[in-house]
C-alpha cells in the first residue's frame, strides 16, 4: 500500500488516481500509523510553501521515520520542496532539510507562475525516470522552484535551470506534476511504484 | 489579410536551442444534461457524445487540457455533473478543468472532489470577487481560472466590458480592470472569451487578448472565433496568448490536434510534441 499524505495542500484526489490507475493500492492519509504501515510514501502538495506548517506539526517525525527507514519517497511540487531547507515564500516555514539549498521565486524576466507544458533535460541514471527521454514534457504549476544541486536527475530551463527531478537513495522529488503528465508522468509513477 | 502580417520567425522565440514552455490548445466540452452538446450554426444543439470518452478521445489525440463546461442550469443537472467529471477523470492523465454554475466555495470543493484539477468561475466571482481568494485559499491559485466574457464591438480595447450570465448581462466593468483586480484576488489564470468572436470562427481577439495578457502576470487563456490553425498562431504570437481553447474539437473532428500542432510548430510556436 502506498500512502498519499494529506496535509491540506490542495487537491491530491488526482495521484490517488493515478496510482489506482497502475493498479496499486493508494490510501490518503493523515494518520501517522497509516504512514508507519505503507510499503512507499507519495507526498503531493500545490500552494503555498506555508501549508507545510501543518505538515511539520502533525506528520513531520512519521514522514521522516519513514525516509529514515528506507521507504521509498516520492514528494511532488510543494512536496519536493519540502525536502529542502525551505523556500523564500514561506522563510518561518522550515522544509526537511535532506537537501541542500533553499527553494526561491522565479525572476521577473519571466511570467510567474510557470503554469504549462515544459521540457525536461533528464541526466543518466534516475530509476524514477527510467524510459523517459530528454526533451519529454511534462505539466508544471508552480512560482518558487528548487535550485539545481548534486543530485538533480533532471532539469528545467524557464528563467534559468531549476530542479526537475532529484533523487537520492529511496527519496524522490519532482516539481512537475506526473500525475497530469500523460504518458511520461505514468512511466515515472510505475517506475516508483516498482521500487 | 491579417495573416501577412505575420512574421512566425519572430514569434516566441527565444535562444534557439533552449526549451521554452508550450503553448498551451485545450480542448472545450459543452455538456448539458450529462451529454457533450455541439453548436451548430450557433444554435441547435446537437448531441456530440459522452464527455468521459470523449475527454480521453481529445487527450490522446493531443489536446494539452481539458475544460468541461456545464451548461445546465437547472439543479437535476448539476447532480449529474459530479457524476460526469467524475467519469471523465477517472482516465484522464492531463490537467482537467471543470466550470459553469459555481457559485461558492461549496460547489467549488465538490468538483475538486470529483476530479477536477481546476475551476472556473464567471458570473460569481464578479457578483463576489472574495470567491476567487476563498476557493484559492483552499485549493490552491493554481487551481482557480476567472473566466471573463468581454465585449467591445469596435470600440478600443479599454472600452471592452465585461458580461456574465452566458453573456446576457453587462455589468459596466472594465475587462482590463477586471483581469487585474481577479488576479490580485488570488486568480491562477485568466480564461478570456471574446463575446464579439464567439462563434463567428473569424478568429480570436488578438488585440484584447494582447492588451490583457501583457498587463496580468498569470497565463491567460484566448478563446472565442477559431476558424482556422492561422488563428491559433496569430493569438499566440500577435495576442500574446498563453493558451488557447476551443470548443468541441474546434468543430474540425478529433483528428484535428495533431495537425493543429504542426501548423502551429512550423510557425515557431513552442509546442508539446509528440502529443
Amino acid at each position: 500500500m502506498i500512502a498519499i499524505v494529506d496535509y491540506g495542500a490542495g487537491n491530491i484526489s488526482s495521484v490517488k488516481k493515478a496510482l489506482e490507475h497502475l493498479g496499486v493500492e493508494a490510501r490518503v492519509t493523515s494518520d501517522a500509523c497509516v504512514i508507519a504501515g505503507a510499503q512507499k510514501i507519495v507526498m503531493p502538495g500545490v500552494g503555498h510553501f506555508s501549508r507545510c506548517q501543518s505538515l511539520n506539526e502533525h506528520l513531520r517525525v512519521p514522514v521522516l521515520d519513514a525516509i529514515h527507514n528506507g521507504k521509498p519517497f516520492l514528494g511532488i511540487c510543494v512536496g519536493m520542496q519540502w525536502l529542502f531547507s525551505g523556500s523564500t515564500e514561506a522563510p518561518k516555514t522550515p522544509g526537511a532539510a535532506l537537501f541542500t539549498g533553499e527553494c526561491s521565486r522565479f525572476p521577473a524576466s519571466v511570467k510567474s507562475p510557470h503554469v504549462g507544458w515544459n521540457q525536461i533535460e533528464v541526466r543518466a541514471g534516475s530509476r524514477l525516470l527510467k524510459g523517459v527521454e530528454s526533451g519529454a514534457f511534462v505539466y508544471y504549476t508552480h512560482s518558487y522552484r528548487a535550485p539545481v544541486v548534486a543530485e538533480t536527475t533532471a532539469c528545467t530551463n524557464y528563467g534559468g535551470a531549476f530542479s526537475a527531478a532529484i533523487e537520492r537513495d529511496n527519496i524522490f522529488g519532482v516539481q512537475f506534476h506526473p500525475e497530469k503528465s500523460a504518458e511520461a508522468g505514468l512511466k515515472m509513477l510505475e517506475n516508483f511504484c516498482g521500487l | 489579410m491579417a495573416s501577412d502580417r505575420l512574421n512566425p520567425s519572430k514569434t516566441n522565440r527565444d535562444l534557439p536551442g533552449i526549451p521554452q514552455l508550450a503553448k498551451r490548445i485545450i480542448a472545450c466540452l459543452d455538456v448539458d444534461a450529462g451529454r457533450v452538446v455541439k453548436g451548430v450554426q450557433f444554435q441547435q444543439l446537437r448531441d456530440a457524445g459522452d464527455p468521459a470518452e470523449l475527454a480521453v478521445a481529445h487527450a490522446s489525440a493531443g489536446a494539452d487540457e481539458i475544460v468541461l463546461l456545464d451548461i445546465t442550469a437547472t439543479s437535476e443537472g448539476r447532480k449529474t455533473l459530479a457524476e460526469t467529471v467524475r467519469r471523465a477523470a477517472r482516465d484522464l492523465f492531463v490537467p482537467f478543468t471543470v466550470g459553469g454554475g459555481i457559485r461558492k466555495l461549496q460547489d467549488a470543493a465538490q468538483v475538486f472532489d470529483a476530479g477536477a484539477d481546476k475551476i472556473t468561475i464567471n458570473s460569481a466571482a464578479v457578483a463576489n470577487p472574495a470567491l476567487i481568494g476563498e476557493i484559492a485559499g483552499r485549493f490552491g491559485s493554481q487551481a482557480v481560472i476567472v473566466a471573463i466574457d468581454a465585449r467591445r464591438a469596435t470600440g478600443p480595447v479599454e472600452t471592452a466590458e465585461v458580461l456574465v450570465s452566458g453573456g446576457r448581462t453587462a455589468t459596466g466593468k472594465k475587462a482590463l480592470q477586471w483581469a487585474w483586480e481577479a488576479e490580485e484576488h488570488g486568480a491562477g489564470e485568466i480564461l478570456l472569451t471574446s463575446m464579439d468572436r464567439d462563434g463567428t470562427g473569424l478568429g480570436f481577439d488578438c488585440e484584447l487578448t494582447s492588451a490583457i495578457a501583457l498587463s496580468v502576470s498569470i497565463p491567460v487563456i484566448a478563446s472565442g472565433g477559431a476558424g482556422n490553425a492561422q488563428h491559433f498562431v496569430e493569438v499566440f504570437s500577435a495576442g500574446h496568448a498563453d493558451a488557447a481553447l476551443a470548443a468541441s474539437i474546434f468543430h474540425f473532428g478529433t483528428h484535428a490536434v495533431a495537425d493543429l500542432k504542426q501548423t502551429l510548430l512550423r510557425a515557431g510556436i513552442p509546442m508539446r510534441w509528440p502529443c
